[in-house]
């Protein structure tokens, strides 16, 4: 038994740096934007170099980052625990993650010009996180106080991050691939680098998600007695697991690479989304966690 | 026209087995899956909420009835949900077979000779060097264990069978899992019991308040202990002002073995053949009810069902052994009660602070005697008369600890002797568990490896003085250049060395 002291004033500052992080990344988005339109409508500028306004919207994201870490950690220090235990905290948490994972994989290969996507993406995450979700700390319900608790919510956050970037990509990819919008797609790389990237991120996803599956089994089997039962939650991980296999094969397949397989991967990843808003709030069963 | 009778008779066999195992079908199956599963989500299932398909019936009949015929309600274990995840093994078995030939045979072939026009491969560079440049690449690819062969002025290699391997290990892995999943659950049973503080439970069928057993059971499976619930303790949040009455730990304290030990949420016990979970909790008060002659007619902890967060319970008590008449109690149970306007009672806080019981009475036939299995949660009072209640003539009873009330129209007393709480066990035994961990947890490092390994294949031919090199990939891969650019490197060093 560990009697937690719950610190609220410190959840507000937390709040408060959530909030800060929004605006940060709200400018990043605007300037992302505003530099897409530019280099469209200006196709003599050479955008493999980074531009003064491009810098300016990664120091924004950069900071925004940086903001969120803070708001996240104190969040964690506020409930005395992991800061994932209920929507609004996996909301943020994931909202970080997706970013971390982004700004990483931006050192080691070129993937800029969906910096928009990735902003807006998480912009929205916040924004639902502090308008819809947001609870006041609380201490965990006995049955979600298990050590599996930190491994398998963060690789379940981590395998969504991944494939939250993949889908960047198969919607880059399917607005490329359907000619609209020209302009601006021919600033992105080309379909078959699109394709490739998404697939990488989604592998990734794919083994994180995995193991969050089996992970989430072995404490099921722990807190309820078995180590399956489909139980809601259960039901949406083993789908989701599903498309996504169903997607791999589809890549594998002559005939379903490309527009099919984008499709995939994004139906693959709307499961993903619905998983956590619609079967969290409104589905029946043991995952009843939202905090809401 | 020289087709056997056979080879006739087995060709639409033969030809299902072929679209079966394709590609195309095992992604179609697979999308069918997931899309199967959906409904199952949506409707309550038999196997997870028992009540909530309890509910439906009741409140909507007739869409049940049409629903339950086409096992909506089972989804999981229906006929169409289980065909399409048969099929899909039966597509998978026909699939992986012949690639795990192919693949053993790979595995000792030579690598494939080098193609005539090397310069048609995605990676490949021309350079000038002299004859020996093939045997110091040998020496690199032997020393990088590379697997090549070389046929006179050229060499063929290739890396990364790991790939293939880890995927047929996967594939055979899921059929693993499926296997364990349903061996483990044949065997498998799970038991549930109400423990009062004090009680004492023995491992056997009779004990148990509910059993469900998997299709291979045998009573003699279960192996003999005692368990006594000594004591059963609620922790609830009182340091924290938003979250007070929030429990913080369910810890049971338990004799069993021979030794005391604590059964918590997320920490079972492990008993010999099984496990034994803490599952739910609640109160028993204890209540002794005297009969209008004046002798004891029940005396004993009741196990109250919780109702609310507050942990306001309700308990039934029959009393067929009362005299003249039988009596039976329907009874509300407030751990921190506080009196609404109405003059209803309600429950504040979980903990028994200010406990209070409210009694209503009836009397007549409780209908035990006909061997009618009767739920002991509910009273049947149609049959009865209403002594006691807020719309009786007598008003509910009222009772706190200590309290001795004697009812109306000299039918007898009652007392609230003390409370208890009790501890809902389950006790679960699953021998597929540890299997199905294994082979998932062996699918997972398989896809691992074959996920991130690459396969290549790279090939030097020497020719007029110059050297061509040049690499394939099996599928996408961003490090194949790398890849060609470090063994010529390497190459270049052996070179020096001589
Ligand atoms: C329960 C059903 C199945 C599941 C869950 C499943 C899952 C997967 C996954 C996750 C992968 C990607 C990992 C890897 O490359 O090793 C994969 C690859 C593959 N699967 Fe399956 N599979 C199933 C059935 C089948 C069937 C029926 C076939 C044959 C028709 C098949 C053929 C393949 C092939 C050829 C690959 C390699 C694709 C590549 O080269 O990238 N699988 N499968």
């Amino acid at each position: 038994m560990n009697q937690v002291v719950l610190n609220e004033p410190l959840s507000q500052i937390s709040l408060l740096f959530v909030s800060g992080a929004m605006a940060f990344i709200a400018i990043a988005l605007v300037v992302f934007s505003f530099q897409l339109a530019k280099l469209s409508s200006d196709q003599s500028v050479d955008s493999s170099k980074l531009s003064n306004l491009e810098k300016l919207g990664f120091w924004a994201l950069g900071l925004g980052t940086l903001v969120l870490t803070v708001g996240v950690v104190m969040r964690g220090i506020a409930a005395g625990r992991v800061p994932w235990a209920n929507m609004y905290e996996f909301s943020i948490s994931a909202a970080l993650l997706i970013l971390m994972v982004y700004l990483t994989a931006l050192k080691i290969k070129d993937i800029r010009y969906i910096a928009t996507f990735i902003s807006g993406f998480v912009l929205v995450i916040l924004f639902a996180a502090v308008s819809i979700f947001y609870v006041e700390v609380k201490t965990l319900m006995p049955a979600l106080d298990s050590y599996w608790l930190v491994i398998h919510v963060v690789v379940a956050i981590l395998a969504s991050s991944f494939f939250a970037i993949a889908a960047g990509f198969h919607i880059a990819y399917l607005v490329k691939n359907s000619g609209f919008g020209k302009k601006v797609m021919n600033l992105f790389p080309d379909l078959d680098q699109l394709e490739r990237l998404a697939y990488r991120f989604n592998i990734v996803g794919f083994v994180l998600w995995s193991f969050t599956l089996i992970a989430g089994a072995i404490w099921a089997e722990r807190a309820w007695h078995r180590y399956w039962g489909w139980d809601t939650k259960e039901v949406w991980t083993f789908i989701i697991w599903v498309l996504y296999a169903g997607y791999l094969h589809a890549m594998a397949t002559r005939g379903w690479r490309g527009s099919k397989a984008a499709w995939l991967g994004v139906i693959a990843f709307s499961a993903v989304i619905f998983n956590f808003t619609i079967v969290n709030l409104f589905f029946k069963g043991l995952h009843v966690y939202s905090g809401l | 026209m020289a087709t056997s009778f056979l080879s006739r008779v087995l060709f639409w066999p033969r030809w299902f087995f072929r679209q079966l195992t394709s590609m195309r079908t095992a992604l179609f199956l697979l999308l069918l899956l997931a899309f199967a599963a959906i409904p199952g989500s949506v409707y309550p299932q038999r196997s997870a909420d028992p009540n909530g398909v309890r509910l439906f019936f009741d409140n909507q009949p007739e869409l049940a009835k049409v629903l339950d015929s086409i096992q909506i309600f089972d989804v999981y274990t229906s006929v169409w949900f289980s065909s399409i995840y048969i099929l899909l093994f039966v597509s998978l078995i026909g699939c992986v077979v012949p690639r795990t030939k192919i693949h053993y045979h790979a595995l000792r072939a030579k690598p494939v000779k080098t193609p005539a026009k090397l310069d048609r491969m995605p990676i490949y560079r021309q350079f000038e060097a002299f004859e020996p440049y093939l045997d110091a690449a040998q020496a690199v690819l032997k020393k990088s264990r590379i697997r090549f062969t070389r046929s006179g002025n050229s060499i063929s290699a290739e890396k990364g069978y790991l790939k293939e391997t880890g995927n047929l290990v996967f594939h055979y892995s899921l059929i693993g899992v499926l296997i364990a999943v349903g061996v483990g659950g044949g065997l498998s049973f799970s038991g549930q019991r109400v423990l009062v503080e004090g009680e004492t439970f023995v491992n056997n069928l009779a004990s148990y308040d509910s059993f469900s057993p998997g299709p291979f059971f045998n009573e003699e499976n279960l192996q003999p202990f005692d368990l006594k619930l000594e004591d059963f303790e609620v922790v609830y949040d009182l340091t924290n002002l938003n979250n007070r009455g929030q429990p913080i730990d369910f810890i049971a304290t338990v004799t069993a073995l021979g030794k005391t030990s604590e059964i918590k949420v997320n920490s079972p016990l492990a008993a010999p053949g099984a496990n034994i979970y803490l599952t739910g909790n609640g109160f028993a008060p204890v209540i002794t009810v005297r009969d209008g002659e004046g002798n004891i007619a029940y005396s004993g902890p009741v196990v109250f069902l919780p109702q609310d967060s507050n942990m306001t319970s309700l308990g039934v008590i029959k009393v067929p052994d009362a005299n003249p008449e039988q009596l039976g109690f329907i009874s509300f149970f407030y751990p921190t009660a506080e009196e609404l306007e109405s003059g209803a009672y309600t429950s504040i806080y979980p903990d028994p602070f200010v406990p209070l019981l409210t009694m209503n009475l009836y009397s007549g036939d409780l209908g035990l005697d006909n061997g009618v299995p009767k739920n002991v949660f509910a009273l049947d009072t149609s049959n009865l008369k209403e002594v006691a209640s807020r719309n009786a003539e007598n008003p509910p009873l009222q009772l706190e600890p200590g309290d001795v009330v004697d009812l109306p129209d000299n039918l007898g007393s009652v007392s609230f002797d003390g409370l208890l709480r009790f501890a809902s066990l389950d006790v679960a035994y699953n021998p597929g568990g540890i299997w199905v961990l294994g082979f998932a947890l062996l699918a997972l490092g398989s896809l691992a490896l074959s996920l991130m390994i690459p396969r290549r294949r790279i090939w030097f031919r020497f020719a007029d003085g110059k050297i061509e090199a040049a690499a394939l990939a099996r599928n996408d891969d961003p490090g194949l250049e790398d890849f060609l650019q470090r063994l010529v490197l390497e190459i270049n060093k052996e070179i020096e060395k001589k």
